[in-house]
């Protein structure tokens, strides 16, 4: 754990070397998904509700996706990144190394520029909690927090499966943004009002619905359903799978690059 | 005639290039299908909730979507040529200048071909699958032959308005030398501008009607709605008109600006 904070003090002040560049940035991440919020509210204030649905439960929804993307991405960037890693032959060099591969990974890469991102999501957040109806409670606090944990864990699943897909087709595969990016844009609406057949894939096939349609119902429903609350630790399953995948491809690891 | 044959020739080198990667083409295919399927989706969702504000028929907004994935690579402003970007970074550029072309033109030739060719690999598979899709997610065919017509001509005249509007912004990239954190403005703006992330219609009364008024609104609006019948008569006219400004406009106002920009350049590196 400290060498990893090493890496990213590392990381950090190689970062710090371009300051106005680092600023632009995160005032563009900033404004990149502003343009998101404006579109969600145009869109909320036409129809009133989307399916049950108000502006405020919306909000609450996409700015919880979207901050368990951004800490992913800020933590995983390693992964997302890595067909560059191994193209160029890095991952030959990370492999010499004592010392753990994913640590070493994760550690290369360090995205503070996401923190643009995250400061919008808590903006978004907080106007959310002044204005929306959520009654809270501890257990809702708390599953707030539980829902980050696991929105993050899977997003760094998916991040490591797709790192895994790398072994095998050394090109990143952009199919796998449907599930990463496509989840965090469309995941700003509760995951039900795109009708049965998304809810059974967005549950059994990929877990999203642990993290965000059902612990949103606790949070934004009755009190008899507070086990919805402890769903999202489920996404403990999901990451030991793409763990396994990660593990069965670096098995097959043949070099590339240079 | 024969003036314009180096640039054509730059056109076609851009499109062997682009040809190389069809693996990555497939690949993109198969996100943007289930991108727009989503979206569909997510429409269809706010149109079964109250349908009485929706504000342009379901099949216009569902053709409207696929048409925008199907040539998203010409109106993308983020499928901005690297290459350019790279060239003003590490003084490529240099070489470029050397040559007896017009620097604009050879970029905005450039820049065209790179998307025409990214996106004639992805439109026809994309088009084909949204063609057979079951109702109510099926693309329609065009309203008429004369909207189809104008579909395609307006199409031409948005893919010029994006590129004169990238145009100036790789030219001030010339001034400030870290571009990224423009590019990653710019792109949310006109993402949002353009009606890229929904269409224009959907937006309120006052603030679409300056909108519309933008040359953002010429860039994919105006063809995706032809096409769709959604935008027709008066109104249909005002927007090809708008565009054609736009396109002057934009185009005058990037050579100026490039002639500036050519006279004080600093390379940065070799």
């Amino acid at each position: 754990m400290r060498l990893y904070f090493h890496y990213i003090s590392i990381v950090l002040r190689s970062t710090m070397q371009y300051k106005a560049s680092f600023l632009l940035m995160v005032v563009g991440r900033f404004l990149l998904s502003f343009s998101g919020i404006i579109c969600i509210y145009f869109m909320l204030s036409r129809f009133g509700q989307v399916k049950g649905y108000t502006l405020g439960e919306v909000l609450l929804c996409f700015s919880i996706i979207q901050m368990d993307f951004a800490l992913a991405e800020c933590i995983g960037r390693g992964f997302s990144s890595f067909s560059s890693i191994v193209r160029q032959g890095e991952f030959d060099r990370i492999l010499l190394r004592p010392r753990s591969v994913i640590l070493q990974v994760l550690g290369s890469r360090f995205q503070i520029d996401r923190i643009g991102l995250i400061f919008q999501a808590v903006a978004v957040f907080v106007y959310v909690i002044a204005t929306s109806a959520v009654n809270w409670s501890a257990g809702k606090v708390l599953t707030v927090v539980i829902m980050l944990l696991g929105g993050t864990m899977l997003f760094i699943s998916l991040f490591m499966l797709e790192a895994a897909l790398t072994f095998f087709t050394l090109n990143g595969l952009e199919a796998m943004n449907v599930l990463t990016y496509g989840a965090k844009e469309h995941g700003k609406y509760p995951i039900d009002i795109y009708g049965a057949g998304m809810m059974k894939f967005c549950t059994y096939v990929i877990p999203y619905t642990l993290i965000q349609y059902y612990p949103l119902q606790y949070l934004l429903g009755s009190e008899e359903h507070w086990y919805y609350g402890i769903y999202p630790f489920g996404i403990v399953f999901f990451l030991a799978v793409c763990y396994g995948v990660w593990r069965f491809g670096m098995r097959h690891y043949q070099s590339a690059g240079s | 005639m024969r003036k314009y044959k180096k640039y054509f020739t730059f056109f076609r080198l851009q499109f062997n290039m682009g040809l190389q990667y069809r693996v990555a083409a497939v690949s993109g295919m198969v996100t943007q299908t289930l991108w727009g399927f989503m979206e569909c989706l997510a429409f269809r969702a706010f149109q079964e909730t109250d349908g009485s504000v929706y504000p342009m028929a379901f099949s216009a907004t569902v053709s409207y979507i696929w048409l925008r994935e199907a040539f998203m690579c010409l109106f993308a402003t983020w499928y901005a040529d690297g290459d350019i970007f790279d060239g003003i970074i590490n003084g490529g550029i240099a070489y470029e200048l050397c040559r007896p072309v017009s620097i604009y033109n050879m970029w905005f030739s450039k820049t065209v071909a790179g998307r025409i060719v990214a996106a004639g690999l992805r439109c026809i598979p994309l088009l084909a699958v949204a063609f057979v899709l079951p109702e109510p997610f099926r693309l329609s065919l065009p309203v008429n032959l004369t909207h189809f017509i104008l579909f395609v001509v307006t199409l031409f005249f948005g893919l010029g308005v994006t590129v004169a509007f990238c145009m100036l912004t790789y030219i001030l990239a010339f001034f400030t030398v870290s571009p990224q954190g423009l590019r990653v403005f710019f792109t949310s703006m006109i993402d949002f501008l353009s009606g890229a992330i929904i269409p224009i219609p959907f937006m309120p009364k006052g603030v679409r009607e300056i909108i519309e008024l933008l040359p953002f609104a010429g860039m994919l609006n105006v063809p995706l709605r032809i096409y769709s019948g959604d935008l027709a008569g008066i109104a249909m006219a005002r927007g090809i008109g708008l565009q054609c400004f736009w396109l002057v406009v934009l185009v005058v106002s990037g050579k100026l600006l490039c002639k500036i920009a050519e006279r004080r350049i600093v390379v940065q590196g070799g």
